[in-house]
């Protein structure tokens, strides 16, 4: 296989790749790494790197479309990136001294919660709480349309999400993943947002959170040119072509389906890992 | 959120972030694309290395060896310099806000901007 023919093929499965993420929700950059490590046999440093590049395309590209609904909180999303943005480069630096099959080990096993976590309903919307000293004095308390005119809700445990954050811009950093399960649940559970609040905000800090990882990647020489190209490509497309095809009702058979693909490439990878052979 | 600036309602400020993001990427799409082109043809037929790990030449590895070479137009340093300007939009996107909330003369989402901004220009320049 040349260069050129690897380059289709790489393209090809990143268009698959970005449509079904689109379409499910669970992002495209998920199946990417598995994708070229498995089939293609590329080193884990050079797939984490191109896959967030595609994270990144895809963040930035959907930012107009979320915008539209207006729901996003500018405040809590610029706050929680202090802590998202140091955990990147934290967990970026830590992907630079780990043995490569610990960190396939660590990617198989990220990958199965999010599977699990994609076949679950929606959450629960938790209502309306009371006001919360630290959200207030950080004035993160705002308000989002319905139907029935502006909603106002509270931000609650403000300490609590800012860790889960860390800790989810350092999974980011060392797995090259945009971690967007792990930031809804810090904003869900812990801090108690409203559901569309939380996952409009999350797309905002995805691309931030993944640009602080990409920039050590770049600097640590394992952003590859010719293999970032076709994956950005293909990402791009074919997330673009997913938004398109399914905007409203995302399909429960479709995402039970991605899911086990996404199982079976996690236990892929777990048992490439524990053989050392990634 | 609250307004930002006297002049733009919420939603203008954004939809002009919005736009920013989308121009970034389609601008970097296309120069990666361009690029693409150029490596193609040139090393189409090699056989790719990916399955070892070499790490990227430094050229290719800091902003400005990545800037110079982009004057030489080669595929690779032309894609990289798409990869590039794809990195800078949320950099942008975090930059815009410090100035919105300047003008807001909110001084601490205007600080708390400027940390975000201050560990992505780090994590650019001398960060890992």
């Amino acid at each position: 296989m040349n260069i050129f023919e690897m380059a289709l093929l790489v393209w090809l499965g990143s268009l698959m790749a970005g449509f079904l993420g689109a379409l499910t929700g669970l992002g495209g950059g998920i199946i990417i790494t598995p994708l070229l490590t498995l089939a293609f046999g590329v080193d884990i440093r050079y797939a984490i790197g191109a896959t967030l590049i595609s994270v990144i395309a895809t963040s930035s590209g959907a930012a107009a479309a979320y915008v539209k609904e207006g729901f996003s909180n500018i405040r809590i999303g610029m706050f929680l990136e202090i802590a998202t943005t140091i955990g990147a480069v934290t967990g970026a630096s830590i992907a630079a001294r780990l043995p490569t099959s610990w960190i396939a080990i660590m990617f198989g096993l990220v990958l199965i919660y999010s599977a699990y976590a994609s076949t679950r309903p929606s959450l629960l919307d938790s209502g309306n709480q009371g006001p919360d000293r630290i959200a207030t004095l950080l004035r993160m308390d705002s308000s989002f349309p319905t139907p029935s005119g502006p909603r106002s809700y509270h931000v609650r445990a403000v300490p609590a999400g800012f860790s889960l954050m860390f800790v989810a811009g350092a999974v980011s950093g060392l797995l090259g993943i945009g971690s967007g399960a792990l930031k809804v649940i810090a904003m869900d559970r812990a801090m108690r947002l409203p559901f569309k609040v939380s996952t409009t905000t999350s797309n905002f800090m995805i691309g931030v959170t993944a640009a602080a990882s990409a920039g050590v990647y770049l600097r640590r020489g394992y952003l590859d040119p010719g293999l970032a190209m076709p994956v950005m490509l293909g990402v791009l497309l074919g997330s673009f072509l997913g938004a398109r095809v399914l905007t409203e009702a995302k399909s429960q058979k479709l995402r039970f389906l991605f899911g086990i693909v996404v199982a079976v490439m996690a236990m892929e990878m777990i048992y490439h890992g524990l053989t050392g052979r990634l | 959120m609250a307004r930002l600036f006297p002049i733009w309602s919420d939603e203008q400020v954004e939809t002009i972030i919005a736009r920013l993001l989308q121009t970034g990427v389609l601008v970097a799409a296309a120069i990666v694309t361009l690029g693409g082109i150029v490596f193609l043809i040139r090393h189409g037929l090699s056989s790719p290395h990916y399955s070892v790990f070499t790490g990227e030449p430094s050229g290719l590895r800091s902003v400005s060896g990545i800037l110079t070479g982009t004057l030489t137009l080669q595929g690779r340093y032309l894609i990289q310099f798409g990869l590039f300007i794809l990195l800078a939009t949320p950099v942008a996107r975090v930059a815009f806000a410090v100035v919105a909330f300047a003008f807001e003369r909110d001084r601490l989402y205007m600080g708390v901007s400027l940390i975000v901004l201050a560990v992505l220009v780090y994590s650019l320049t001398w960060g890992g």
